[in-house]
């Protein structure tokens, strides 16, 4: 039995022969599919502000799911309690989905687990020192002060999760995943002539704690943030209106994530609530993008072993060359359309039902150079770093709001400029992409997806690139 | 365990912790059950039911703090947690302003604030999936154009909170909702469009009926087909109350002690100065009976007040917890959210903008050329700069009418501006949620289109 398996079992005294029984339960009234989601969460985190850790924490949830499918129909029931009768009463309830005789048979368990580690070797963010932590969050604060005497305010924090995870499902597939994922976040305030601007940076990944020793430092991070909330406080109004656009390489690729990615979850396609539903062999992009879905990069923070499905996660491709290739599935919609699973099963603990969710979503790198894309633009937008974005996924339309950004004039970079929402229509905007530059990056491990009231970790990337015409939201006409 | 055991046994951690070293000591016990169903086209999409409970523990060693949480509470476990708790206030800073309230603050409003209505936990599957199927279905037969649906949502729940701390306060609130929604589609030559409506409220009783949800859901999808694009420019926007909710929202960020004090508001140090038009009157009300926002004493145990947070404009209160207050060496308001996870932070109870005289009809009459907003997407605000700039829907206001739909633009200002140049509030304020804001007209805001 692998170790997150064990760990209910050794923990909590769950064996495989309670969960054929509680399986047998959850179909007893006639249900075709049904799991068992077990989770265990350990948390912890630090805060920094004013040069005090203000807060420390530490938490654990527990906690098993059980899920039924009737045909269209989704059962769920929870319990916080894993004592048998409490997970026999959830699968009583979640099996009332279904009406009538008990049907499947419970295949007998196999261990299916995807036998990979993305992870990387190493202990569990969460066994580290809270000290090693600590030290960690002051480095990162210092970086952020030292970098400028204008910096007014820093802000760190610091959060690591381990959540056990073991998938057990009727059709006798058992699996488990023990993931890791560690955050450092950076906050910063500049001041200057009574005008005050913030910055912010973070990273991280499914990671041990070494990561932010060895890849993405403390001081890097607290000098990118320090760096923006710098740079703002020259940032000239926005301009408004319709203009080339240049995304730099990294988390712009949150455009993808919200202009494409949730349209192409397969579950708005099922039911044809998507402005994407039906474009499959379409031209929905220019001929230069080709966009994944892939949750087999190590130790990022979009990625799994396997998603909350107990599937082995993949790389799928969603747009090659501009045409729509395919949909991001999850158990239910895959078994309802036929389609093959891709992995993207995802919730946000054990108390939700899993939906097609992203992974990390990214395009791959084309052809030109990222300098002659700025100079081929006469007059436009240069946006390096975003806040947040949201789609409409029925009609198209999305948002995403750049925190730094410049004037390019006569192709060079010019002035900051104040950050501005972006607004475009899905299906229609990568048409519009006429150059992508070798330079992709993905970005350090700072995204969470919000999807029905769940948020889960993803990741997201893209080359620099340009688009030829997109409405940014400024203020200045 | 029923909740007078499990307020003893908060008490009992309490105490516990002082034992094991701890120099105060507070104790957050929740649980609760939920049912939730989903109907689409029709046909019943899923049903979900549960109950939970967890616990949040917060000790001090002096002025160090430690926060735990778990959903296991059994002793060995609560032990554990203790145990950790303790260990972490020791990486904790000591901090001057860190600590419980004042013995003196402590308290709660007397009596039933009608919270609870015991009809909301007594929803059965059956009865929700039938009003949930009643207001899909109330939609769809609204128009022939409502040829899809992302379904009738009907939830039915009760939760508990119980608060103790080591300064003898033991509060304990027993919360009931209900809610019913629905999202139509609609499509017209090959463009689909969504749009909602909802209904929440403490009991079944509370919520309008399914059809009439249904329908009003229906009207605003129907009314979004054929939405177009507008070229660039500066205009009045009007704000339906949906929207302008989410302008208190913005408010809300700004006036929360925990901004003001990191100086991350651009409302910090203007506390007394004129910050919004005259006619703006924004009023947080803990004590309100049967509201959702209501309760009898907040996260840390002070008892819920009325605040005036904008009094005709003027900046007259921030919205506080003791440790924001502390620092700004003002009292708390009896703010204080108390999450399990993490130390209290700060929230509003009912927060609400007072009506103006004239109607949302008269308002609109008045705009020439501009826009009624019906829905905002994206986080395009600042509340360090007030910088707004967000993706928007709604309709074209042609000579004081509306005229066609609106969507893929953006509306930018600065909170600032926009609050001075607030120059209409509605009479068509309505309770919909524990933030509350009627129609809204503000002047001078930049489109952003073709």
């Amino acid at each position: 039995m692998s170790d997150a398996a064990s760990f209910f079992t050794r923990h909590y005294g769950v064996t495989a022969a309670d969960c054929e029984r509680y399986l047998a339960a959850a179909l007893g009234r006639g249900g075709e599919y049904a799991d068992l989601y077990f989770e265990h969460e350990a948390t912890s985190s630090l805060t920094l502000e004013e040069g005090m850790v203000k807060s420390a924490a530490q938490g654990i949830s527990l906690g098993v799911g059980v899920r039924v499918l009737s045909g269209e129909r989704t059962g769920y029931a929870y319990t916080d309690d894993l004592a048998p009768e409490k997970i026999l009463r959830a699968a009583g309830v979640a099996a009332h989905i279904a009406s009538g005789a008990a049907r499947t048979r419970i295949a007998g368990l196999g261990e299916t687990n995807p036998g990979r580690n993305l992870y990387g070797p190493g202990p569990a963010p969460t066994d580290a020192d809270m000290l090693a932590k600590l030290a960690l969050v002051r480095r990162a604060e210092q970086a952020a002060r030292g970098y400028d005497s204008r910096i007014l305010q820093v802000r760190v924090g610091y959060a690591d999760e381990l959540r056990q995870v073991w998938v057990v499902s009727s059709d006798g597939r058992s699996s488990s995943d023990a993931q890791p994922l560690a955050r450092l976040s950076v906050f910063c305030l500049a001041r200057e002539n009574g005008i005050t601007e913030k910055g912010h940076a973070g990273g991280g990944g499914r990671v041990p704690l070494e990561f932010f020793d060895l890849e993405l430092t403390p001081e890097s991070l607290g000098e990118q943030a320090a760096r923006e909330a710098v740079q703002q406080l020259a940032a000239r109004p926005c301009p408004a209106g319709e203009m080339e656009v240049v995304l730099g390489p990294g988390w712009p690729g949150i455009l993808l994530h919200e202009a494409i990615g949730h349209g192409l979850e397969a579950d708005f396609n099922r039911k044809k609530t998507s402005a994407f539903s039906g474009l499959i062999g379409r031209r929905v992009a220019s001929d230069k993008c080709t966009v994944v879905d892939n949750g087999t990069l190590p130790s990022r923070r979009g990625s799994l072993n396997m998603d909350d499905e107990g599937q082995p996660t993949q790389c799928t491709t969603l747009i090659e060359n501009g045409i729509l290739k395919g949909y991001m599935q999850d158990h239910l919609s895959a078994r309802l359309t036929g389609a093959r699973g891709t992995g993207n099963g995802r919730r946000q603990s054990y108390a939700h039902m899993p939906m097609p969710r992203m992974t990390n979503t990214y395009m791959l790198a084309g052809h030109d150079d990222p300098e002659d894309i700025v100079r081929s633009v006469r007059r436009g937008l240069y946006a390096v770093n975003f806040g947040g974005g949201q789609v409409d996924i029925t009609n198209g339309k999305f948002v995403f709001s750049a925190s730094e950004s410049y004037l390019i004039e006569d192709g060079r970079i010019t002035a900051p400029v104040k950050g501005a929402t972006l607004i475009g229509n899905g299906p229609d905007v990568l048409t519009r992409v006429s150059m992508v530059g070798h330079d992709l990056k993905l970005d350090q491990g700072i995204g969470s997806c919000g999807k029905d009231g769940q948020t889960v970790p993803v990741g997201v990337g893209i080359p620099t690139l340009k688009i030829d015409r997109l409405t940014v939201g400024g203020t200045h006409e | 365990m029923n909740d007078a055991e499990l307020t003893e046994l908060a008490a009992r951690i309490v105490a516990e912790a002082g034992r094991r070293g701890a120099t105060a000591a507070e104790c957050v016990i929740r649980h609760g059950r939920e049912l939730s169903v989903t109907v689409r086209l029709r046909e019943t999409e899923s049903i979900k039911q549960a109950e939970g409970k967890a616990l949040g523990l917060r000790v001090f060693r002096g002025q160090q703090a430690g926060v735990t949480h778990s959903s296991d509470l059994a002793w060995p476990a609560v032990s554990t947690m203790l145990d950790a708790a303790l260990t972490i206030a020791a990486t904790a800073s000591p901090d001057p302003a860190a600590g419980l309230p004042r013995a003196e603050e402590l308290g709660q409003l007397a009596g039933d604030l009608d919270l609870y209505d015991p009809a909301a936990a007594a929803v059965t599957t059956e009865q929700a999936l039938e009003w949930a199927r009643r207001g899909e279905q109330a939609a769809l037969a609204t128009d022939s154009r409502l040829t899809n649906s992302d379904g009738g949502s009907c939830d039915a729940g009760e939760s508990t909170k119980i608060l103790v701390n080591s300064l003898g306060f033991q509060g304990c609130v027993r919360r009931s909702s209900c809610s019913l929604s629905v999202v139509p589609i609609a499509s017209h030559e090959g463009a689909m469009q969504r749009d909602y409506w909802y209904s929440v409220a403490r009991g079944p009783e509370g919520l309008e009926s399914p059809e009439a949800i249904g329908r009003k859901a229906a009207q605003r999808t129907l009314r979004r087909l054929g939405a177009r694009k507008v070229a660039t420019q500066r205009v009045p926007v009007v704000f339906e109350p949906q929207a302008a909710r989410s302008l208190l929202g913005h408010i809300l960020e700004a006036v929360s002690g925990e901004s003001v004090y990191r100086e991350a508001s651009f409302l910090a140090g203007k506390l007394g100065q004129e910050v919004a038009a005259s006619g703006m009157t924004l009023v947080d009300d803990g004590t309100l009976r049967g509201r959702l926002g209501s309760s009898p004493f907040d996260g840390e145990g002070l008892p819920t007040r009325r605040t005036t947070v904008i009094a005709g404009g003027r900046l007259e209160s921030y919205l506080l917890n003791c440790y924001s207050a502390r620092k700004l060496s003002l009292a708390s308001t009896g703010n204080a959210s108390r999450g399990l996870a993490a130390a209290p932070g700060v929230g509003c109870h009912n927060f609400t903008l007072l009506p103006g005289a004239i109607t949302p009809e008269d308002i609109i009459a008045g705009v020439p050329n501009g826009l009624y907003v019906t829905e905002f997407i994206g986080f395009g605000v600042n509340a360090v700069t007030g910088d707004y700039s967000r993706g928007a829907t709604g309709l074209w206001i042609e000579n004081g009418q509306l005229a066609y739909p609106v969507e893929e633009i953006t509306v930018a200002g600065n909170l600032k501006d926009m609050l001075r140049q607030v120059t209409a509030i509605g009479n068509d304020l309505e309770i919909r949620g524990a933030v509350n804001a009627p129609t809204l007209l503000i002047e001078g805001l930049t489109i952003a289109g073709s």
